[in-house]
């Protein structure tokens, strides 16, 4: 215990705000009216100069958000959210679309670069890494860029922003739009419909297996904007892609709204794979500011045989509300869900998913290590269940915490369900502490107490991290060790 | 005894046994050796019975009589015993209490009375005593934290209080040290009776210089390809098995 | 969710508001108890019959479920209360132990008298004032429970036992028989202390007849003073058209040695809910369960275990097996509060699903403010293993004998739990009995 608390007082004397992606980036911009009715919704719809079922769809769910009500069910604890203080949409002055880099404003492609996210491909193509990533790039409310457009179009692939894609591929949008997550889905998702700004599309063609990684960048930069993404990813028969998402916002005394929603659709034997690195600010060591992440998921293993996999790196936001989950509607069709969500100081993290058997021999995998320190929560709620007909249906569920102090909360919510009884389900779950004997080991080995705790938490969450892009991984493993390093341990 | 004609067995729509022939008379010991893959362990369990099988051609006659209709409990109750490779261990139930469950039902089944527990008990007794197997394994689960010898043993013990007509020893001999193979051996041997045949499967020619067999039979691909006697076990230890897989292919 | 939504009465709650009206002043006990009674019964109001809504509740619906709420029987008369608990026994073989009895909810005998051992009935109890009935609801974290609330606010019908260390190893059955002409409900309590070092065998047993649809909401609560050690065994055999929610509500001192172990079996409809509370530390619990259901049975056992203080184990291990198109829930929480260092908790739930339309629904939860602590769940579903299935099979057992002693050797581990050799003999008994019903 000793050198736990050691390594605990420590770590508190360290200046608290280690989040290195909370600059501003000084812009003009253009901005929706403050607050929210069928007017910002015209707004928005026409600022995308979409088509009028486009604009109907959204006012459809806009209405149908006036008459819900916010969930109360998450272990989350918010003031309540006023939304008519804030903007919904927010994009720079002067922006005309992302044609060509050249247009976008030169602070922009500066903000990207201290980010180190290459928008411009021959800096990328000279670089040293060697795997190719093609970015698409959000600022507030727009696209700013979408790299390697022309390059993978050569193979029938669409990586464009969604606003492109509702304007240039509306057969592929109207069908697939809304079809995982409903516009009436839930509070978060319903509002998302009504506002959403930009986002990314791909759609991989049958057969194809997409030549590079696919990416988005998100970045909240304005000031009392809420950003309301969305993204719809279709892998037709046979397909592959890989797929990563990262997040930053500055750092702000109020807290920012973050209502994405997330589409996947496998089809036939196709396999999506689905990476997030989550780095919203996270608001001080105080819980002043930070991004309020209710984010709804949902991928729909729709063809025999298909495969979704999540993998989450989850370190930032104030509090997180996120649940990315498989519905496995294909005969042996192939759910996973591998998830790290580390919380400090204030933050609240509410998060998990759920496997939804619905198809023969449909099996699923949920490996959860949850690490919580300073004064936080951190919750894991998860749903496994199989339906009447998902004979032979297998999930195997295992969820750790970890808890570093005694100020903060580990818990662990599972639902398991069986309407059936060929399915078998294993769910095992633990809360421990790193132990006395494992940090001398380390220490006598001549480690220093905070890089015992940083390499034993590394081995913690090991089992999800091999599950991320190799570049991604070892982003996300500097990650944990500064967002540990930060507040405590 | 036992007669199985054209047998052809498919698993997941796989192949597995592929027009099999085979007799075993009243009384012998026939060995079968294979390759790995060529169907040995798949015939043991489709003669006893197991359901993950489909029987798409072919019968399996016990004394002229055709099983494949029956549940693996009515095979064991006409003497079907399989001493399984891989012996299952199951907590929660001690071995007396299964070995009760187990001879009672087969004497049930052929409409014979129950056995007393102080008569079961005394056949325990000496059984157990003739391979080693101490009171202290008869308190266990059954097969529960056992070795791989005391798990074979068990099986034998099994064998021997049911005192079946076909015995099947399926790789018996496998994970078992050269002691614990005798001791197996043994006990095998003491249950050969003119009344009783013994269905001898495994890879190696080892177990079969303790189990000496009457009739040794090659396995490749799903058949019988060579019969022949005891000797042929040897020429198999020292050629191999390549010659029987190109064979069965042609 | 609205704050201005009422929600509309059920014919149930309707019909249990208008019985407190009318009962209020009736009911035994003094001007505190009353005000008691009615803070009890405004915590129930709030929220009417408890619905999925509240999280406790995700799985059953009681609001659903209890769609009337009969009046209670008439009190029976010595010779009524005689037959009925000769039909109704849990058990298949009584056991030599002296028994507190109750029949549709009343107290139909005189305690018995055991040294050391003081029992009084509740009714007396309240009437009288006696200072035991400050004791009733000590456990502060079960006290928002609507069911518990609601028999709490018509508490009359029960018995105050209390056991000192004189009484040595004591033992005492509470058996339960139901049997009327028509549907009755009944709301029996008992409050049972075990003083600092005492001991208790405790034995509960539930039975009734079959085909009558009668309504119990139980309540039995232990409080174990320090060094205490308390075996409490539970059988729920009600009737097969019994709709049954039952409350076990533990209070534990220092250093107490407490096991629970719960058979439900019985009734349609079944909600166990055990609340336990450690106030002392180095405490050792288990609780284990094993339920067996067919049919169209419905059963919840619902657990919340709150350590509190440090230097804890708990054990939990239930078992449930499910034929035909019965339910099963298993709802398990594991609190550990930030002073609870050095707690050791371990829970686990496994199903069996006999049939192909049975239903298992598990939630174990955990919920930690300590980092020195080792706590772990686990939950399994499945149905029986077919390479075992075969094994017994091969060496002659028919199906049904093979997944008997199969399903047997399954709840036998949770049956360990019971120490008293009597009545484990009876469990076995009662698995075996279910088994056999099998065909």
């Amino acid at each position: 215990m000793a050198a736990v608390q050691e390594t605990v007082d420590r770590v508190k004397a360290i200046d608290v705000d280690q989040y290195k992606y909370g600059f501003e980036t000084v812009l003009e911009t253009e901005k929706a009216p403050k607050g929210l009715s069928e007017d910002t919704v015209r707004y928005i719809s026409a600022k995308k100069n979409e088509p009028e079922w486009m604009t109907q769809w959204r006012l459809d769910a806009f209405r149908r958000w006036q008459t819900m009500v916010e969930p109360t069910w998450a272990r989350v604890d918010y003031p309540k959210i006023d939304y008519q203080d804030a903007y919904y949409y927010s994009e720079p002055k002067n922006f005309s679309g992302p044609d060509s880099l050249d247009d976008v404003d030169p602070e922009i492609l500066k903000t990207y670069e201290k980010l180190g996210i290459p928008l411009r491909e021959q800096e990328l193509l000279a670089g040293v890494k060697t795997s190719k990533v093609a970015v698409d790039a959000v600022f507030d409310s727009v696209s700013v860029a979408t790299t390697f457009k022309e390059e993978l179009k050569k193979v029938g692939v669409i990586f464009c922003p969604i606003s492109e894609a509702i304007r240039e591929h509306p057969e592929l949008v109207k069908k697939y739009l809304g079809s995982v997550v409903p516009a009436s889905d839930n509070f978060f998702a319903t509002l998302n419909s009504a506002v959403f700004t930009d986002g990314s599309f791909v759609y991989i063609p049958e057969g194809v297996r997409c030549p590079m990684e696919l990416s988005t960048y998100f970045r909240i930069n304005e000031r009392n904007t809420g950003q309301f993404e969305r993204t719809l990813i279709i892998a037709d028969k046979g397909s592959y892609v890989s797929y990563l998402e990262g997040c930053t916002a500055p750092q702000r005394d109020e807290h920012q709204l973050h209502a994405a929603v997330v589409e996947l659709v496998a089809l036939e034997d196709a396999e999506i794979k689905y990476s997030t690195v989550q780095n919203w600010f996270p608001g001080d060591a105080e819980g002043k500011g930070g991004i309020y992440n209710f984010v709804t998921k949902r991928g729909d293993c729709r063809g025999d045989r298909s495969k979704i996999s999540w993998t989450q790196v989850e370190t930032g936001s104030a509090i997180t509300w996120k649940y990315p989950s498989c519905i496995l509607r294909g005969n042996g069709s192939n759910g996973e869900f591998y998830s790290i969500a580390i919380s400090n100081g204030r933050q609240q993290v509410d998060s998990g998913t759920k496997m939804i058997h619905l198809g023969k021999n449909t099996t699923s995998r949920i490996i959860s290590k949850g690490i919580a320190a300073g004064k936080s929560d951190n919750t894991y709620r998860g749903q496994v269940s199989a339906h009447r007909k998902a004979s032979n249906a297998r999930n195997f569920t295992n969820c750790d915490s970890l808890l570093i102090g005694d100020q903060c909360g580990a818990h662990t919510v599972p639902y398991i369900e069986s309407k059936n009884a060929s399915a078998v389900f294993e769910h095992e779950a633990t809360t421990s502490k790193i132990s006395d004997d494992q940090m001398f080991y380390c220490m006598q080995r001549g480690l220093s107490d905070e890089e015992a705790v940083a390499l034993i938490v590394n081995g913690f969450v090991k089992d999800v991290l091999q599950h991320l892009p190799m570049e991604f991984a070892v982003e996300a493993q500097k990650l944990i060790s500064i967002s540990l390093e930060g507040s405590v341990g | 005894m036992l007669e199985i004609r054209n047998l052809v067995v498919d698993i997941d729509d796989k192949r597995i046994l592929n027009g099999l022939n085979l007799t075993v008379n009243k009384g012998e010991v026939a060995a079968i050796m294979g390759p790995n893959g060529s169907g040995k362990s798949t015939l043991s369990y489709v003669i006893s019975g197991k359901e993950d099988y489909t029987v798409v051609d072919g019968e399996i006659l016990l004394d002229g009589e055709n099983i494949l209709e029956l549940d693996p409990a009515e095979r064991a109750a006409l003497g079907v015993f399989l001493a399984f490779q891989y012996p299952l261990e199951i907590p929660g139930v001690g071995t007396m209490t299964f070995l009760k469950a187990v001879m009672n039902a087969q004497r049930k089944a052929r409409g014979e009375a129950e056995l007393t527990t102080p008569d079961l008990m005394r056949r325990v007794r000496e059984a157990a005593e003739e391979l080693s197997i101490n009171q202290e394994m008869l308190k266990r689960p059954l097969n529960f934290g056992f070795s791989g010898g005391e798990k074979k043993r068990m099986e034998i013990l099994q064998m021997a209080l049911l005192e079946p007509k076909l015995c099947i020893l399926d790789e018996t001999d496998s994970g078992l040290d050269i002691d614990a193979l005798k001791i197996v051996a043994d006990g095998v041997n003491a249950l050969r009776s003119p009344d009783r045949s013994f269905l001898v499967i495994t890879h190696y020619q080892r177990l079969l210089d303790y189990i000496v067999p009457d009739t040794v039979h090659v396995m490749a691909n799903g058949r019988i390809v060579r019969t022949g006697g005891k000797e042929l076990a040897l020429e198999l230890e020292a050629n191999g098995y390549a010659d029987y897989r190109q064979q069965a292919a042609e | 969710m609205g704050a201005d939504v009422k929600p509309l009465r059920t014919a149930a709650e309707a019909a249990l508001i208008a019985r407190f009206q009318a009962a209020a002043n009736s009911l035994p006990g003094d001007s505190a108890t009353g005000r008691r009674r009615t803070e009890a019964f405004d915590r129930f109001e709030k929220t009417g019959l408890p619905t999925r809504r509240i999280e406790e509740f995700h799985y059953t619906d009681l609001r659903a479920l209890l769609r009337d709420a009969p009046e209670p029987a008439a009190r029976p008369d010595a010779a009524v209360a005689a037959t009925v608990l000769a039909h109704n026994a849990a058990f298949p073989a009584p056991l030599a132990i002296p028994s507190l009895d109750f029949v549709n909810g009343y107290l139909v005998s005189q305690p018995p008298a055991i040294a050391g051992v003081d029992i009084v009935a509740l009714d007396a109890a309240l009437a009288a004032g006696d200072a035991l009935t400050g004791r009733i609801g000590a456990l502060e974290l079960a006290q928002d429970n609507p069911m518990l609330a609601l028999n709490t606010a018509f508490m009359a019908e029960g018995a105050i036992v209390r056991v000192s260390k004189e009484a040595g190893d004591a033992g005492l059955q509470l058996r339960f028989a139901n049997a009327a002409d028509a549907p009755f409900s009944s709301a029996p309590r008992v409050l049972v202390i075990v003083d600092d070092g005492a001991s208790l065998d405790l034995i509960e047993t539930h039975a009734g007849a079959s085909g009558l649809a009668y309504q119990v909401n139980a309540v039995v609560e232990i409080i174990a003073g320090d060094g205490a050690r308390v075996n409490h065994t539970r059988i729920n055999a009600e009737g097969d058209a019994a709709q049954a929610v039952s409350t076990l509500s533990v209070s534990l001192g220092a250093d107490v040695r407490f096991s629970s172990f719960g058979l439900t079996t019985g009734p349609a409809m079944s909600r166990h809910q055990i609340f336990l509370g450690c106030a002392g530390e180095g405490a050792d619990i288990t609780i284990g369960g094993a339920t067996m259901l067919r049919g169209r049975q419905f059963a919840d056992t619902t657990l919340t275990l709150d350590h509190a203080v440090p230097n804890c184990n708990s054990r939990e291990l239930f078992k449930t097996v499910l034929d035909d198109e019965s339910t099963g829930v298993f709802q398990g929480k594991i609190i550990v509060r930030q002073h609870a260092q050095k707690t050791d908790g371990r829970m686990m739930s496994a199903a069996l699903l006999l049939a192909e339309n049975a239903t298992m629904n598990n939630k174990p939860e955990l919920e930690i403010f300590a980092d020195d602590v080792q706590c772990a769940h686990g939950a399994t579903c499945g149905q029986l293993d077919d390479d075992l299935l075969f094994y017994l099979m091969a060496r002659g057992l028919p199906r049904k004998q093979a997944e008997a002693l199969m399903v047997e050797a399954f709840l036998g581990e949770p049956l360990e739990f019971v120490a008293r050799e009597d009545v484990r003999d009876n469990l076995v008994a009662l698995v075996e009995g279910w088994l056999a019903a099998r065909g």
